[in-house]
């Protein structure tokens, strides 16, 4: 099969086989208005503002548009230096690829998609077993559970249904029934202020004190009364990663035969003790803890968007709370405030769960705890003060703040955090619960992409902005702390607050001035 | 989401395990060729109760899960869901970079808060936001979160107006119609407000009714839910009620179809344009044509927003407002809402929403000329009245011409109908049920309802036509759609009520009286 082909000469080359007549039209096309072009950057839409506030009436092409928001998204921050957050960057590419396949599948229509449905379940029973959820009585229905898209829902879930069981024991009692409490730490995460504000709940709060930044057994229970709906005890406050005693709450409650559930907000916890302290008795083992909460999306190494809550027995979840969707013949009862959302992040807990494996999970968390116990120990040896625990009895974070001295120093932790963001560190710096005369204390968070090699680099900075702010005289520290809140940081630029809602004064940051930390 | 049960009982799936395959399994190592040749591939269970003591390699596991999933449905032939299932191959990729974003971290991802910023400011405009008034709003998890967000703030105001008048606030109430979504009676549920859920029917057309309405308000009443766009008919619900007590109007359908389409909501107004309306949601991953996951509510002005509810985060020197009930979740939908704003702008959206309406107006018009069937939805029809008998006669004859939506009844492209009345007396022995479970073993999945109550005698079976349901596709459901009924028609008495009691895998438990009772009290509820 070959074709011979004549190779053209130059003139038949430009004449081609068109006739005379049609040569001669030329073609005017505008580009004025032609919005397709080669290049993204050679089209009028790299020349034009991007549309901010009304919808544009023409269409843009879809690589221009992709191109535009991937460009305006670069000025984001890099996950990786941001140290002030527990929630997951890493994932690996072939989990990432299983959750893009999810992304058009609807959770919540189990009809369609009952796979994902069943996989849900099996993390559910998976987490359940973790935290020694009882498995041995059939009859009341046994342990549930669910997920969520953070432990933020799963709180309010909670809440939710410590309140209505309350409501329900109450009003069968004939007594009033308007005036629930809950008592709290008061390093609580902000998500616990929403849900006693939405659903109208008291907070009675166990303050810390300078040297404890955890709740006292003892205050805790000593608060209770007849109103209380429950006990929050945290796995792991957000300030200095400590685990709160559920043990010895639960012991109290016992020995005083007190029948006041307690929920366990194991957010960052949740994924940690069971590895590295598998003897901690914090969960279902201890028998007044009704609720345990945990962020899939923290320590359970998935990208943000799950969060789960499992109950002891169904028997603490009042019937009235869960919805049925019968649909096509299908039962599945269901407890959410959201409805329709993804599924690709249980899918993604599903995966790492089977992938890493009680193993994978207790190497990655022993690495954490090994990088944190380097880290206290290098901030020990530049002179910090270390508040967070070590060696496993607590979150694998570093909690630090600048030690005491007898002469005034020309900085405060906040002033180092400002230089440290200045060389692309986030180390927040926070206000600590209140009554703790006001400690301020710097944290980092070592999450699974914070190695050792990148620990080093920190602990170097960390150095340098230490030593320049010591050269330093306060008016210029306060002028430089300025200028870097103004123009390095994103938060000090935000324009889309509402000045209405500027300085709220009800929350217990309001009032004493206690800095929510973000988780 | 979905509540699930421990599985109690140990699984014997060690029984099938020879003393050979046992030594085997052990020599196994995580070393491999490809994911079939593991542990998993055969001699063991995928773990499914407890985590693993061992973990496996990444691509087995992800294969493992990859294949378990085939066994959900195909979403573009779910025509029961509005959930967007198609987006183009820029935005995934868009998706699939950003995934790992927390949309509450503001500080880390100020790129990605002024993009939501702008969804915000855009979709202000686009339900008319009045110039002198400062709309808030904020992007959800989807409505349901919208909804409960609005209808807190509906409670608030109320309560801080009694106290500040000394008036008793502890018995709040909120009107709604029969046909809400279950996210409406949810809300009610949850934070302790009681729901006056109002019957609607045929001659209200399944829509709420303004004179009920009017009948029960009282001082207690914190606000009315009002539904742009059914989730069972479609129908968009007259908002205009004549009583001063704020609405929330549940767009999370209709958001993004009727300022759109070129008829609009039916000549009647729906949005911000009409003073009492306070606050709108509406769900991007509907007709705003994103993947599951978000939604958006919008107030007209920040004073129908109770500084109480919202809390600050100070941090870095920084401070974040926050109203919501999650707080850290992706931020990924809200990258790929702007993208589809931007990309297809309004008039792409137009186009979309009209190629939408065309397909459900073709699909009534086959199925009501098949005679089998009587469409219970009203986009096909031309409103009445409307025309002189010429320019009618015109349409009869010239119709498909360069006609848009404008010339027909606005709403959903959502296609609800029955079997006729002449059919069901012609052939008494067909379930219409079992027209959507025949449909179903061809992968369609047409869900059968019955309508809200009082009018529930009326079953109707819906299929929503998405952006994603091409005309051939369309021509493909049709074709099933004949020939289903036909083949019922030609085989008398099936019983065929057996797939409908398929109960999930692996569940052996006795069947409970869940098909007893079809509609319970309160509100039916439909996936949406």
């Amino acid at each position: 099969m070959v074709h011979l082909a004549k190779v053209p000469n130059d003139t038949e080359m430009q004449m081609g086989n068109l006739p005379e007549a049609v040569k001669k039209i030329s073609l005017q096309l505008s580009n004025d208005e032609d919005s397709f072009t080669t290049s993204v950057y050679g089209s009028k839409f790299a020349a034009e503002d991007l549309p901010k506030h009304e919808m544009p009436d023409g269409e843009m092409p879809k690589e221009i548009a992709y191109r535009m928001i991937k460009d305006e998204l670069s000025l984001d921050g890099n996950p990786m230096l941001n140290l002030a957050s527990f929630v997951t960057t890493y994932m690996e590419e072939e989990a990432e690829k299983l959750m893009a396949e999810s992304f058009s599948k609807n959770f919540i229509d189990y009809e369609e998609y009952p796979q994902s449905a069943d996989i849900q379940n099996r993390c559910v029973s998976m987490i359940g077993r973790l935290f020694n959820a009882p498995t041995d009585h059939q009859e009341a229905g046994g342990a549930v559970g669910t997920s969520c898209v953070g432990s933020s829902e799963a709180i309010m879930l909670a809440v939710l249904a410590m309140k209505k069981r309350w409501k329900n024991k109450r009003v069968a009692a004939g007594k009033s029934a308007d005036k629930p409490n809950i008592i709290m730490s008061s390093a609580v995460q902000v998500c616990w202020e929403k849900a006693t504000r939405y659903f109208e709940v008291d907070e009675k709060l166990v303050y810390c004190t300078p040297d404890r930044f955890v709740i006292d057994p003892k205050e805790t229970v000593d608060l209770v009364d007849e109103n209380t709906i429950g006990i929050c005890v945290i796995l792991g406050t957000t300030y200095t990663g400590e685990y709160e005693d559920v043990k010895g709450v639960n012991d109290l409650l016992v020995e005083r035969d007190l029948d006041i559930p307690i929920h366990v907000d194991a957010a960052s916890g949740g994924f940690v003790a069971p590895f590295v302290v598998p003897d901690l008795e914090w969960d279902f083992r201890c028998e007044k803890v009704v609720s345990i909460n945990v962020s899939g999306h923290k320590y359970g190494l998935v990208y943000p968007g799950v969060g789960w809550v499992v109950w002891r027995d169904a028997i603490y979840l009042p019937q009235e709370l869960v919805f049925n969707i019968n649909y096509l013949g299908a039962d599945q009862s269901s407890f959410t405030l959201n409805f329709s959302k993804g599924a690709s992040q249980v899918i993604g807990q599903y995966y790492q769960l089977i992938r890493l494996g009680k193993k994978g999970y207790r190497s990655i968390m022993s690495n954490l705890t090994r990088t944190a116990d380097y880290l206290s120990e290098a901030l020990t040896a530049l002179g910090f003060v270390i508040m967070s625990k070590k060696s496993g009895e607590g979150l694998p974070l570093v909690a630090f703040r600048l030690p005491d001295t007898e002469t005034e120093r020309n900085y405060d932790e906040f002033a180092l955090a400002h230089r440290l963001r200045a060389r692309g560190w986030v180390v927040p710096a926070y206000t600590m619960a209140p009554h703790t005369n006001d400690l301020k204390m710097l944290r980092v968070v070592v999450r699974e992409d914070f190695t050792k090699n990148r620990c080093d680099s920190l602990i170097t900075d960390i150095r340098y902005c230490q030593q320049l702010l010591e050269q330093l005289d306060k008016d210029s520290i306060k002028r430089q702390e300025e200028f870097i809140r103004k123009h390095s940081m994103n938060s000090g630029q935000a324009k889309h607050n509402h000045p209405r809602f500027r300085k709220e004064k009800h929350s217990i940051q309001g009032k004493h001035g206690k800095t929510h930390s973000i988780c | 989401m979905s509540l699930a049960r421990h599985e109690l009982v140990e699984r014997l799936h060690n029984a099938h395990l020879t003393e050979n395959g046992r030594q085997f399994r052990q020599k196994m190592t995580a070393s491999h060729l490809t994911p079939y040749g593991t542990k998993y591939a055969s001699e063991t269970d995928v773990p499914k109760f407890k985590i693993p003591k061992e973990g496996a390699p990444a691509d087995t596991v992800s294969q493992l899960i990859r294949d378990e999933l085939d066994l959900d449905g195909k979403p573009n032939l779910n025509l029961a869901s509005f959930v967007g299932t198609y987006m183009e191959p820029n935005a995934i990729q868009l998706m699939t970079e950003n995934l790992s974003k927390n949309l509450a971290d503001n500080d880390e991802y100020p790129a990605m808060m002024s993009l939501h910023e702008r969804c915000v400011s855009i979709l202000a405009h686009l339900w008319g936001a009045k110039k002198n008034e400062k709309a808030v709003g904020s992007a959800t998890t989807g409505s349901s979160e919208a909804i409960h967000l609005g209808g807190l703030a509906m409670k608030r105001r109320w309560q801080e107006h009694r106290k500040a008048k000394g008036l008793d606030a502890t018995q709040p109430n909120i009107i709604m119609g029969a046909n809400a979504q279950v996210a409406l009676e949810k809300f009610a549920r949850y934070f302790d407000v009681e729901a006056r859920i109002l019957p609607v029917s045929k001659e209200s057309k399944y829509r709420l009714d303004p004179e009920l309405v009017r009948k029960n308000v009282d001082e207690n009443t914190i606000g009315v839910f009002v539904i742009m766009g059914s989730t069972y008919t479609g129908h968009f619900e007259p908002e205009k009620t004549g009583i001063d007590i704020p609405i929330h109007v549940d767009a999370a359908s209709g958001g993004f179809v009727a300022p759109f389409t070129h008829a609009q909501a039916g000549g009647s107004k729906w949005d911000f344009q009409l003073p009492r309306v306070k606050s709108i949601n509406t769900s991007g991953h509907k007709y705003g044509l994103v993947y599951a996951g978000v939604g958006w509510i919008v107030w007209r002005d920040e004073a129908y927003l109770p500084q109480h509810l919202v809390f600050e985060l100070h941090y870095l020197g920084g401070t974040e407002k926050s109203y919501t009930l999650n707080f850290s979740q992706p931020g990924t939908q809200v990258v790929a809402q702007y993208y589809n704003l931007i990309h297809l702008g309004f008039n792409g959206y137009r186009e979309i929403m009209e190629n939408c309406l065309r397909n459900a107006r073709l699909l009534s018009k086959s199925l009501e000329a098949s005679g089998w069937y009587t469409c219970v939805s009203d986009i096909h029809r031309r409103p009445c009245a409307a025309e002189g008998v010429l320019s009618g006669a015109k349409h009869a004859v010239l119709g498909e011409e360069g006609e848009t939506s404008a010339d027909y009844v606005a709403g959903l492209p959502v296609v609800s109908f029955r079997l006729t009345d002449e059919f069901k007396t012609e052939f008494p022995h067909i379930k219409q049920e079992s027209v959507s479970l025949l449909l179903r073993v061809r992968q369609w999945i047409i869900p059968n309802y019955a309508l809200p109550p009082a009018e529930d005698a009326t079953e109707i079976l819906r299929v929503v036509v998405r952006e994603s349901m091409s005309l051939d596709l369309l021509d493909r459901l049709i074709a099933d759609l004949v020939s289903v009924t036909q083949t019922l028609i030609d085989n008398d008495e099936v019983d065929l009520s057996i797939l409908q009691k398929q109960k999930p895998a692996g569940d052996s438990r006795l069947h409970r009286d869940a098909m007893g009772k079809r509609l319970a009290d309160g509100i039916h509820r439909s996936v949406c």
